[in-house]
């Protein structure tokens, strides 16, 4: 179980408000691309993002263009999940290969609101969050594995160096 | 529960009975790359490993920038030969044999209820032959590489249902243009697309893969064609391995289904700069290009030069054109001399370049200047992806395009049919 805030927003939110063409070929550092993070959607959410907040949101999260960095911007800023309705497929696949959990429910993006406390309960596929209990498709252990260990390569690393 | 297609393969994979929205790990049958084997190789080096864990499951042809057309490509090539040899992959493709996905589907690859991965975004097209296969990223074929393994997440399925009967100068490219002119670029994304209905069951199988091909370009995962008596016969001799049909179960739970009526079609053109921006030739015809391009993974088996060709004959292109002839495979290719089709066409005033990607992907062979205008029966029309920055593409049938190299505008070609 982890704990953190709420930060909610709609549908279709797309990998431009996430993170900015304007950046993508520029070769920043992790910290400065978690400052991007959301720039054009909501610009106290750099400032104010705390280690193990979630971002919850509706349908098509990470919509538009396939930079992985509109992914590893979240990761960098503490974002601990993505919960939405759903994700486009692009979105979905960088995520995990970049350490970032992105979980799909269908009834949490409507129940929830910002600044709300919620925990997660990453292997039960379970959301809590004063009382109500939301669920969502959770990641196989092998998926998750990828998650917690920062990303593919790392995780792949750490397979094959077991016996 | 009544399952898809694709739950019901990504069952067998999982071991456990799945349905959309679940992730699973899977081990895949095959796993195809092209000229790109050589940026996973270095990916692959990265993770320190000796081998790769199941040689006889990689698949590489060399196909995207063939002969190579300069020193770095040539490294790249030079570097791919010599990891193929050193790691003991047996099913290498070099040079000569064509575009990757023609290739895999000749060679028998491309099989009903298998599961494949390859490194390019047009995977998609093995859904043709029943084949659950999807594209992904280098990094992710490095990981195959070593691990044989992959997570997919179950995708969705949306189903189009086909009726009625193409009239003439009317084909499987103007259909798929059609439905992705009115369901945008994104409609599939995440999802399969499962291709049916009483007329999908007459597509040939070259106009099957042109569907399954630019399925990708409605953000499909993957496509499916439920595999019939034309596909046993495809795959008699050529089967790599044994194989069993994977159908969807009636009943089976669908997104949403479209159905759309080919009788009353028409030929269709994307117009620049989305797959999306589909029109009616009509609305277009008369409007003047440079360069014409009948070829590709999508349009360059011999149906597709066999109708150009049949338009072209004893007749010249417009003297302010140039067209190029692209065929998909050397198997293609020897056979359209075997019938005459090269020589009708390169007799019309076309260029017949190797089989090969060619100028697809805007890296050699035939590339346009600055404000030129390309009309060709690839799958994308990105800004600049031919060639110059301002350089823009028009995307529909081999027949349009032929008609429009004959007339030196975009023409409608039903008036030659
Ligand atoms: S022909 Fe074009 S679309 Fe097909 S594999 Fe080659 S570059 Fe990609």
């Amino acid at each position: 179980m982890s704990k953190g805030r709420v930060w909610k927003y709609g549908d279709n939110v797309n990998t431009d408000v996430i993170y900015a063409g304007k950046y993508t070929y520029q070769q920043l550092d992790p910290a400065e691309m978690a400052a991007k993070s959301l720039e054009d959607l909501d610009p106290s959410f750099a400032k104010n993002v705390q280690p193990g907040d979630v971002i919850v949101a509706g349908k098509n999260f990470g919509c538009g263009s396939s930079r992985e960095q509109a992914a590893a911007c979240l990761h960098y800023a503490g974002v601990q999940a993505v919960v939405a309705k759903s994700f486009s497929r692009i979105y979905f696949r960088n995520a995990i290969n970049l350490g970032l959990a992105v979980l799909q429910s269908p009834d949490a993006p409507d129940a929830l609101q910002s600044g709300d406390e919620i925990e997660i309960d990453f292997t039960g596929g379970r959301i809590l969050s004063a009382g109500r209990v939301f669920t969502f498709f959770p990641l196989p252990e092998s998926v998750l594995g990828i998650v917690q260990a920062g990303g593919l390569l790392e995780w792949t690393k750490k397979k094959l160096s077991r016996p | 529960m009544p399952q898809t297609f694709s739950e019901k393969i990504l069952s067998r994979k999982a071991g456990r009975s799945v349905h959309a929205g679940e992730v699973i790990t899977a081990v895949p049958d095959y796993y195809l790359s092209h000229d790109n084997s050589s940026a996973i190789i270095g990916e692959f080096k990265k993770l320190g490993l000796a081998r790769v864990k199941a040689p006889e499951k990689i698949v590489i042809v060399l196909d995207h920038i063939v002969p190579a057309a300069d020193e770095k490509y040539a490294q790249n090539h030079k570097t791919i030969r010599e990891f193929v040899r050193a790691q003991g992959i047996p099913n290498f493709f070099d040079i000569q044999h064509g575009v990757c996905h023609q290739v895999f589907s000749e060679d028998g690859f491309a099989l009903p209820g298998k599961v494949i991965m390859g490194s390019d975004s047009h995977t998609t097209t093995y859904g043709a032959y029943g084949a659950f296969s999807a594209g992904i990223g280098r990094t992710e074929m490095a990981s195959i590489w070593a691990t044989d393994e992959i997570w997919l997440r179950v995708p969705e399925t949306l189903r189009i249902e086909f009726r009625g009967d193409f009239p003439a100068g009317v084909f499987a490219k103007d259909a798929i243009l059609k439905v992705i002119g009115d369901n945008g670029a994104d409609r599939a994304n995440y999802e399969a697309v499962e291709f049916s209905g009483p007329a999908a069951s007459r597509f040939s199988l070259a106009s099957r893969m042109v569907l399954a091909n630019m399925a990708a370009e409605m953000g499909a995962k993957n496509g499916y064609f439920e595999p019939d008596e034309m596909t046993l016969e495809w795959l008699k001799d050529r089967a790599k391995a044994d194989f069993e049909i994977v159908r969807s179960d009636p009943g089976a739970v669908y997104e949403a289904v479209l159905k759309y009526d080919l009788s009353g079609l028409e030929p269709q053109i994307a117009c620049p700069n989305t797959v999306d921006n589909v029109k009616p030739v009509r609305e277009v015809a008369g409007r003047p290009f440079h360069q014409a391009l009948i070829g590709t993974c999508t349009n360059g088996r011999l149906e597709d030069l066999e109708i150009a060709a049949r338009i072209l004959k004893g007749r010249k292109i417009h003297p302010h054109i140039r067209l190029l002839i692209l065929p998909a495979s050397r198997v293609v290719y020897v056979e359209a001399i075997k019938r005459g089709l090269l020589e009708t066409l390169s007799e019309a005033g076309g260029v017949i370049l190797n089989p090969g990607c060619g100028p697809c992907l805007g890296a050699h062979e035939g590339l346009l200047a600055p404000g030129e205008v390309v009309v060709g029966t690839s799958n994308r029309n990105f800004k600049g992806r031919m060639g110059a920055r301002d350089s823009e593409i028009y995307l529909a049938s081999p027949a349009t395009v032929a008609a429009s190299a004959l007339e030196g505008r975009i023409a409608d070609p039903r008036k030659y049919l």
